[in-house]
């Protein structure tokens, strides 16, 4: 053994290099540096140009807040404010609860097929927001089946915003709830019923309170997605205009400038407001859970499972049932007359010049995105969270990657389009081309995939990089061999969430998109407008049956990289 | 040890402060080629600032670190070497056993056979033959310490590094590998620095224990000084056991307890009537063997008495005195020999040499 040791100590003295290296510091301070310089680029600079444009004329000549005032001053301007709080409030009070209900069912009732009410909820996710919309046209529209429900009134209005609204966010808000109902000390419950206390009684002053920071926060969110979404009220709202389509009338209408960056500031109200609470709730609820809480198991009960069984049912039929109507609508030939099915509604370049064109071009949207954003993303996230050398760059480079979650794709697109179409912009080439759709859409989900990786790299050892430094491995050697390794789970999980996304935005590209670069949730709207409707419940069907194929093929993925590829997760 | 008189590491009037909290407050330390050195101290003291200091995982505001003679005070961690075990062994658990020990191998430009030969070398060394093939998260706690120590060596640093290395063991674990810690680090003779708030494994492991408080070093010495000759109350009660009683300044060599005239053999030097506070430990408490003419004699009662294995501590009440109470500690032997029981009145000695005596106002 002291052979063996002295030979340890020999074999050494010849061992040791010279410090052949490349600055560490060096190379970390340019990559900070260029995140910095590409977080600018794509989030604060079209930010900046959306808040100088509003206080600008028409001419470019500063005029302070007179935009604002202007707008407070047109009837028909500031009654579009006021729709867009009545049908967002509307929509939350009605989503909230029965979201809240679903994911109660599903996390602490004893329901059979958990997994497919689920997946059922959360179809929405996977389609333009304006298919919802088309489904209740077919359903409830002029020529709708089920017409006569309506009793007279009018779907195409705030009733058809609402409803389709509805389905639309109902997921997202599921998802939080499921989310903090998840989140709860079985030990609490077990008390309570130990002390004999009425079922009510627990709910009260167990669950709901336990809950509440995630009702809070799906309040927010669905608040602020209705309240910024385009594509519902464009192809259901009829005369009823909301802030999102006056911005997009402004704009692209009236090419009034000013008062479009007025509404986008309008609509960044909710959107930071939402963002902040957030914050506060996410810090809350991570306190509110000891590490020794034991996670609640539900117990049967006929009664209640039974109730809830029902309820969960009926909601997911009228999810799935509209989305099924539209994707059956899709193939008739004539829509209530004719009930025949046919292909000729996928013919596009009937009604549409660019055809199927567009759905490449959208496809290639979200691969690329997916790509260099998932890249771009993991990639500072590392550099954020792992890297300790210039702290202040670093913060600033956290404060931009967190922006985009409080900034509405619309309003996003809208800065775009004031920054990259300005005159004096060296980068205004990129107008119109392919690359701003790609730039956009990173900057526009960039916040989700950041919080999804500086998750999956906290969980990591805070030491690795140390150990490294201390065996004179440069820190990109150890990202490259232990750390993008272990977070392969969560890069795929940013990768799938950038794609489906990408296909299915259409809100802030459509400021955006050029000639050779129309997307296919742009030409649903556009084969809507010119009153294709089968043809564009078509389009939507396409993007939504590849959304939901990439995300089949995720799961498995997934399943394959856990099972196979990193066996050294098991013992 | 070595004879060389420079220093291996040299540290100068080191300070690092977190916003208004002092972590290190001008700590000089010299540690020589060789020497097993422990930072001792409660968390919050500064020990593992420190130690992170001379890896340069954190900066620190101001002073100076000299190794080998060099200035590495601004020097990055890849420029100073160093092999370091942590708390968590933060083994890399998607690569092998062998991988993780070969780490800082592969970029020295060194051909694939001579790294395999080398790994296997290392885990032969901690005693892991065979194993390479294995994950982390295969292994126990036990093992995984020891893929920590073989990579950590694995370059052959000048400076071993290890922060409470054995802190995530169970405690016949932690023994055995303790053992086998110290005479691995002198078969092959790397100066190493641990950090531990654990006074027994700092006694046992190292050549010499540096205690530190609240950010500053409070004494060095070998673990016999730091136990025998404590220079603080501080240390004192930090490292083993230590009654406190209250006590005055009665002449040269001599305190006074209550009613309880004491002589002492190191009195420091204090003027007569000044208040003191005098020291011992329960197991300098004598039973055996005492006559009329041992020197600081007296007669006590047994209190209660608390079973501890191979000893029992029992609480003493001097007759005469109310107020004071001194644990002593007598060995299951002197218990059945002399059939102490709770209650019974005794005859007990303090030696004077075993009598510590501190300022009297806490520090």
């Amino acid at each position: 053994m002291s052979d063996l040791a002295q030979r340890l100590t020999m074999t050494d003295a010849s061992v040791k290099v010279s410090p052949l290296r490349i600055g560490e510091r060096h190379v970390a301070g340019a990559l900070i540096l260029a995140l910095c310089t590409v977080l600018v680029l794509i989030i604060a600079l079209p930010l900046w140009a959306l808040l100088s444009k509003s206080l600008e004329d028409t001419d470019g000549k500063f005029v302070g807040l007179a935009n604002f005032v202007s707008y407070a001053t047109t009837p028909s301007l500031f009654y579009s404010l006021l729709n867009s709080l009545l049908v967002a409030s509307v929509t939350t009070v009605i989503v909230v609860p029965l979201a809240f209900l679903y994911a109660y069912a599903l996390r602490r009732s004893c329901i059979p097929a958990k997994g497919a009410f689920y997946a059922a909820a959360m179809i929405p996710v996977f389609a333009p927001s304006l298919l919802s919309g088309l489904a209740l046209i077919y359903l409830f529209g002029n020529q709708g089946m089920l017409k006569s429900w309506m009793m007279g009134a009018s779907l195409y209005g705030p009733v058809g915003i609402i409803a389709a609204e509805t389905l639309y966010s109902f997921p997202h808000a599921m998802l939080i709830l499921v989310t903090a109902l998840a989140l709860s000390d079985g030990r609490l419950r077990e008390a309570a019923d130990a002390m004999g206390t009425s079922r009510w009684r627990i709910f009260r002053t167990i669950t709901l309170p336990g809950a509440r920071y995630g009702v809070i926060s799906a309040t927010f969110v669905v608040f602020t997605l209705v309240i910024t979404d385009f594509g519902i009220p464009k192809v259901i709202g009829g005369q009823f205009s909301v802030l999102a389509t006056d911005a997009y009338r402004q704009v692209v209408g009236q090419q009034n400038f000013p008062m479009g960056a007025v509404v986008g500031i309008i609509l960044l109200v909710p959107a930071v407001l939402a963002f902040f609470v957030d914050r506060v709730v996410q810090r809350r609820q991570s306190a509110m859970l000891s590490a020794r809480a034991v996670p609640y198991v539900p117990r049967a009960d006929r009664q209640r499972d039974l109730a809830l069984l029902g309820f969960v049912s009926l909601i997911a039929l009228a999810i799935v049932g509209p989305y099924a109507i539209a994707f059956w609508g899709s193939f008739v030939r004539y829509w209530p007359y004719n009930l025949s099915l046919t292909l000729s509604n996928y013919d596009f370049a009937q009604v549409e010049p660019d055809g199927w064109g567009t759905y490449a071009n959208s496809l290639m949207l979200a691969s690329l995105t997916a790509m260099i954003g998932t890249a771009l993303i993991f990639t500072g996230a590392y550099l954020i969270e792992k890297v300790k050398l210039f702290p202040r760059l670093r913060a600033f480079a956290q404060f931009l990657a967190m922006l985009p979650m409080a900034v509405p794709g619309l309003v996003l697109g809208l800065g775009y389009v004031f920054f990259y179409n300005a005159g004096w912009n060296p980068l205004g080439f990129l107008y119109g081309t392919l690359t701003i759709l790609v730039i956009n859409t990173i900057a526009h989900f960039y916040t989700v995939g950041h919080i999804t990786a500086l998750t999956s790299l906290k969980q990591l050892d805070g030491e690795f990089e140390s150990v490294s430094a201390s065996l004179k491995v440069p820190f990109w050697s150890t990202f490259r061999r232990v750390t993008a390794p272990i977070c392969l789970p969560a890069i795929l999980d940013i990768a799938v969430y950038v794609f489906v996304n990408a296909l299915t935005t259409v809100s802030a590209v459509i400021f955006l998109y050029g000639a050779d670069t129309k997307l296919a949730s742009i030409a649903i709207v556009h084969m809507d407008e010119a009153g294709a409707m089968a043809s564009a419940a078509g389009m939507a069907s396409i993007i939504m049956a590849t959304a939901i194929a990439v995300k089949l093929l995720h799961v498995g993925l997934d399943q394959l990289v856990f099972g196979r590829l990193q066996q050294w997760r098991q013992r | 040890m070595s004879n060389d008189t420079t220093p291996f590491l040299s540290i100068r009037n080191l300070a690092r402060n977190f916003g208004a909290f002092r972590a290190l407050r001008d700590i000089d330390l010299d540690i020589h080629r060789g020497e097993f050195v422990c930072f001792l101290g409660p968390s919050g003291c500064g020990k593992t600032t420190l130690l992170r200091a001379v890896a340069g995982l954190d900066q620190q505001d101001s002073g100076t670190i000299h190794m080998s003679g060099r200035d590495v005070s601004h020097a990055s961690p890849s420029e100073r070497d160093f092999g370091i075990v942590f708390q968590s062994y933060a083994l890399f658990p998607n690569l092998t056993v062998a991988d993780n020990v070969g780490y800082g191998l592969v970029n020295r430009r060194r051909s694939r056979d001579e790294i395999a030969r080398r790994v296997d070398e290392l885990l032969t060394l901690v005693g892991l033959p065979d194993q390479g093939k294995k994950y982390p998260v295969q292994l126990s706690g036990g093992q995984q310490q020891r893929v920590a120590l073989a990579r950590a060596l694995a370059t052959a640093p000048e400076l071993l590094l290890l922060d409470e290395p054995l802190s995530a063991l169970d405690a016949k674990v932690r023994l055995r590998l303790r053992d086998e810690m110290r005479s691995l680090q002198q078969r092959l003779g790397v100066t190493t620095i641990m950090v531990t708030h654990d006074q027994e494994e700092a006694l046992a492991m190292a050549d010499r224990i540096v205690v530190m408080r609240d950010g500053a070093v409070e004494q060095v010495g070998s673990p016999e000084e730091i136990y025998r000759r404590p220079a603080t109350p501080f240390v004192a009660d930090f490292v083993g056991h230590m009654t406190f009683l209250d006590a005055v300044v009665t002449g040269p060599g001599k305190v006074r307890v209550d009613e309880l005239d004491l002589v002492v053999a190191n009195a420091a030097p204090f003027a007569v009537g000044t208040p003191v506070r005098l020291a011992m430990r329960p197991e300098e408490v004598r039973t055996r063997g005492i006559g009329e003419e041992t020197l600081n004699r007296f007669e006590a009662t047994i209190g209660d008495l608390a079973f501890l294995g191979s000893f029992c501590r029992a609480h003493l009440q001097p007759t005469g005195s109310r107020a004071t109470r001194i644990a002593a500690d007598f060995s299951t032997n002197a218990m059945r020999d002399l059939g102490i029981v709770p209650g019974q009145v005794r005859a007990v000695a303090f030696p004077p040499e075993a009598l510590h005596v501190f300022a009297g106002e806490g520090r």
